[in-house]
């Protein structure tokens, strides 16, 4: 017969190994639903419907950004694209400051016929570094820039597509 | 069976029980000898903890360069950073307490418990606030239901559920059991809040520093460390506040109560 506590500890530890355990695959369950948004390859080997709502990520390629503006609203033409696949995207509205190209963004919106992801909101998601602009300047410099860092600083960083 | 032989002469069994137990971890586990070992030091780390953490703060907001892309809202790490680590290390501690309190029945793990939930909670709202002051003018939005902001939201309301639950019975005994319970059922939201950035695309960034190393250059990074090592010992400075107040409320009311037997 166990002691009252070593019981109490098989018990609680057998526990949380099956709720732990229940979780995982819960969440690998719902794996799919979990993701925030889909990348270009995604929407591009399958495509949501024409009109469902869905966010689109990835990076804004470099040279694609067209700026219209007429009258009070500036619509942004731009594609999305994660190295294997873009889609174009078009979007009328401010957008964040951090917006450029080789940045990362979320956009929410949907397909139209023609192919184009028309957006309701852009987002823009930030890397993981962070320094200070005269050192991301040194390295661009050098020739060492990691374009995972993200956009390279300077004028072109900004509006190169004009 | 044994809880029936128990019942009978429970005083007793716990005085042997007492006497046989062993190891540092009973040691430690006597609210006693807790108050004596926590009463002098606890001055000591309250002023070390505002130091470092001011020492954090004055650097990163008036001597650390602005980031190459967001310019001074990236300063918002220096806080929001170490508020993210606290609040999750909190809800470890919490769990590990609630954890020998329903295996070892250890009185100052359910004092733990009941403190860290208020202190936990407060680093995890300071998290989730400066993330959204910093969301704004990043990403262009305060708040999106992404995997790693909702887990977040998720471990506030644990940290709420736990402060409640603990306070909700009628008899303290059952409200640390059933705080203990929903602590330990919350610790699977742990591991989801880590590795949310890796597991799912999310608006949220990938992780700066990792065991590999870091992607945050190393003038910023330092006043980073300093605040989080603040950031940590004030939580530990006030959980063992609230711990020494709880132990001395609970030694006056027994106090008057014996005094008010004795009266009558």
């Amino acid at each position: 017969m166990l002691k009252p506590k070593t019981r109490r500890l098989y018990l609680i530890s057998a526990l949380l190994l099956g709720f732990g355990g229940a979780t995982a695959f819960m969440l690998v369950g719902f794996s799919s639903s979990l993701t925030y948004f889909l990348s270009p390859r995604q929407v591009v080997a399958h495509a949501p419907p024409v009109g469902e709502t869905f966010r689109l990520g990835g990076i804004v390629e470099t040279g694609t950004i067209q700026a219209t503006q007429s009258g009070e609203s500036l619509t942004t033409r731009f594609d999305v694209t994660d190295g294997q696949a873009s889609v174009p995207v078009v979007y009328t509205g401010i957008l964040p400051d951090l917006f450029g190209a080789g940045q990362g963004v979320v956009t929410i919106g949907a397909m139209t016929p023609g192919g184009v992801f028309h957006a309701k909101e852009v987002l823009a998601k930030h890397g993981s570094t962070y320094m200070p602009r005269d050192v991301a300047e040194a390295l661009k410099k050098a020739g060492k820039w990691n374009p995972k860092f993200g956009p390279a600083p300077g004028p072109d960083a900004l509006g190169s597509s004009s | 069976m044994q809880s029936k032989q128990d019942a009978g002469k429970l005083p007793a069994r716990m005085e042997l029980g007492r006497r046989r137990q062993s190891g540092w971890l009973h040691y430690f586990a006597n609210p006693g000898r807790f108050v004596r070992f926590a009463r002098p030091v606890l001055p000591w780390l309250a002023a070390v903890s505002a130091l470092l953490t001011v020492t954090g703060m004055v650097w990163g907001y008036v001597f650390a360069p602005a980031d190459f892309q967001q310019g001074n809202a990236a300063r918002i790490m220096y806080v929001h950073v170490p508020a993210a680590w606290v609040s999750m290390s909190g809800y470890a501690t919490l769990a590990l307490c609630s954890f020998f309190s329903l295996v070892w029945r250890h009185p100052l793990a359910d004092i733990a418990a009941e403190e860290i939930g208020p202190v936990g909670a407060g680093f995890t709202f300071v998290c989730l606030v400066s993330g959204a002051l910093w969301g704004r003018p990043t990403w262009g939005t305060y708040w999106v239901w992404d995997a790693r902001l909702t887990s977040v939201l998720i471990l506030f309301f644990l940290y709420l559920g736990h402060i409640a639950l603990v306070r909700g019975f009628e008899s303290r005994e059952r409200g640390y059991r059933a705080g203990a319970i929903l602590a330990l059922a919350g610790v699977v939201n742990l591991p989801i809040i880590v590795f949310s950035v890796q597991w799912w695309n999310t608006l949220h960034q990938g992780n700066s520093i990792s065991l590999s190393g870091s992607s945050i250059y190393p003038s910023m990074l330092y006043p980073l460390l300093v605040s989080t090592l603040g950031f940590y010992l004030s939580f530990v400075s006030l959980v063992l506040a609230r711990m020494l107040a709880a132990i001395m409320e609970r030694k006056t009311s027994s106090l008057l109560l014996a005094n008010a037997e004795h009266d009558a």
